[in-house]
């Protein structure tokens, strides 16, 4: 049988093959690591992907200084450690940070508040790169202005490293609340919400039309319990990113098992409750309300 | 029997929305698997793309890996995209030690055969005599394909240029590709022809009167 000449050459790194990879992800758990070992008891408790950085963010909080991209050697052992897929974290507006890391084989970067900003008016051009990006987002217009500049998946930034799940609600409740009121306008109206959301017109333009973000939602910042997670869940995310809150627990790889199936069976308060029996100590939690405007993660990136 | 066949998607992890619309855009009845109870309602089974290890211990978990297993063994029509081809595979290669798989397909699959996420990529499949359009997620391939395996793709040009990316075993289908991410329907359409004839015989056999009464 004669094969049509309809083949086209092979072409890496299109939106297509990174945000395809964001929906691969989907309904699963990424959790914080910092050793191989770690990475290890993640992958077996059913970590969908690791996040390899050198302090959880209860650390980066507790010890202060300025946080960076990880050290290659470890982030290289924790990509030869597990096969599951290893993201990395890189200073927002680095791009440096982000091209080492490219250049290590990591499957995704997250362009993070957790690190100290390396540019105070820019982010990182994503389209430039082959590598995938997560960006977080405290809203709508934040998150479209992320994915015009290249991001194939977004996250709630929450408030990383304290255990407290409040500003992941508000988050996520303020980008799924803006996409509901934008599928209510007619089409003279939306260049007025491009112009409030400070994003780009197609994109509030798609995201009307669709319901939807045009790539993938999870939720970040404050995860600690199998309930966090599977509220975030209900709350409209795609998948959760746990922090601090597995490995500052009690018993990290029952903690992660057990988010893991919350995640999963998030509708069923049965499993839920049977897989938060005996777990241990959840980490030490820090009221939001109490913190500094100074040591807020989620006011960093503009 | 009569009306549109009941296809599940396996939702312990992964993209499953994907393939609940391609599903329906070809006129099944596609609801989300989770439960034992949920395997035994369905006329058809997609292990959707997602992270094969995750998918596998959450089966396992839940009681649902031997459910499948023996659904499998009974006959029931599968397909596989990409982690779920993982699933179906009776021998992995570059898998973590102890990872489990459905199986019931006569292949040995290498998974993340291709590279990392940088490797991923868009390109043509030659599906039987039709080039595809395809997107590769750190996907995995068939290294070796059994007697009983018909092989129906290959990659075109490149890395692991002429590697088998498509099979077929009786009602098991499984491709290394994501076509519920491209809008291409033509594997969707192939798979629920499997399962609308998986169910033909299987009424014929045991209600075959029944059925020329209808007509």
């Amino acid at each position: 049988m004669s094969v049509p000449d309809q083949t086209s050459p092979r072409a890496t790194g299109t939106a297509a093959v990174k945000r395809g990879m964001a929906e691969q992800l989907k309904g699963g758990v990424i959790m914080d690591v910092v050793t191989a070992e770690q990475a290890r008891i993640a992958e077996d408790a059913g970590a969908v992907a690791v996040m390899a950085l050198e302090r959880v963010p209860a650390d980066i909080r507790a010890q202060g200084g300025i946080a960076r991209m990880s050290d290659p050697d470890m982030i290289s052992s924790i990509v030869s450690a597990v096969s599951i897929p290893v993201m990395a974290k890189a200073r927002i507006g680095h791009f440096v940070e982000a091209q080492v890391l490219q250049s290590l084989g990591v499957d995704y970067v997250d362009e993070s508040e957790v690190l100290t900003p390396a540019d105070e008016a820019h982010h990182i051009d994503k389209h430039a790169f082959t590598v995938p990006f997560v960006c977080g987002a405290t809203d709508l217009g934040e998150a479209l202005r992320r994915i015009a500049e290249g991001a194939a998946m977004i996250r709630s930034k929450g408030e990383a490293g304290t255990g407290n799940v409040v500003e992941a609600v508000r988050h996520m409740r303020a980008i799924r609340a803006g996409i509901r009121k934008l599928t209510t306008l007619d089409e003279t109206e939306l260049f007025v919400a491009a112009k409030e959301l400070r994003a780009p017109h197609d994109l509030v333009a798609e995201v009307a039309r669709t319901g939807k973000l045009p790539v993938v939602l999870f939720t970040a910042g404050g995860i600690a319990t199998p309930a966090d997670a599977a509220m975030m869940m209900q709350l409209g995310a795609e998948g959760v990113f746990v922090g601090s809150g597995i490995f500052k627990s009690g018993d990290p790889a029952q903690r992660a098992a057990a988010i893991v199936q919350a995640t999963t069976f998030s509708d069923d308060p049965e499993v839920i409750a049977k897989v938060s029996r005996g777990l241990g100590e959840a980490m030490v939690g820090i009221n939001v309300a109490t913190l500094p405007d100074s040591e807020r993660f989620a006011t960093r990136g503009w | 029997m009569s009306g549109a066949p009941t296809v599940g998607v396996l939702a312990l992890q992964g993209d499953v929305r994907e393939h609940l619309a391609a599903l329906t855009a070809q006129g099944a009845t596609a609801v989300p698997v989770r439960r034992p109870e949920e395997l035994a309602a369905v006329d058809g089974l997609v292990l959707p793309g997602g992270e094969s290890t995750t998918i596998a211990k959450l089966a396992v978990r839940f009681g649902l890996m031997d459910p499948l297993r023996a659904a499998v063994r009974a006959g029931l029509p599968v397909y596989g995209s990409c982690a779920g081809m993982v699933l179906l595979a009776d021998r992995l290669l570059a898998a973590p030690a102890g990872q489990e798989t459905v199986g019931g397909l006569d292949v040995t699959v290498r998974r993340n055969a291709f590279g990392r996420q940088v490797d991923s990529f868009e390109s043509t499949v030659r599906l039987g005599g039709e080039a595809v359009p395809a997107v590769f997620i750190r996907a995995p391939w068939v290294e070796e394909a059994g007697p009983g395996v018909e092989v129906l793709g290959r990659v075109v040009g490149g890395e692991g240029d002429g590697k088998i990316v498509a099979v077929r075993q009786g009602d098991l289908l499984a491709t290394s590709f994501h076509p519920e991410l491209t809008g291409d329907r033509r594997v969707h359409a192939l798979f629920v022809d499997i399962v609308r004839d998986a169910r033909e015989r299987r009424s014929g056999a045991v209600a075959g009167d029944e059925r020329r009464a209808d007509t």
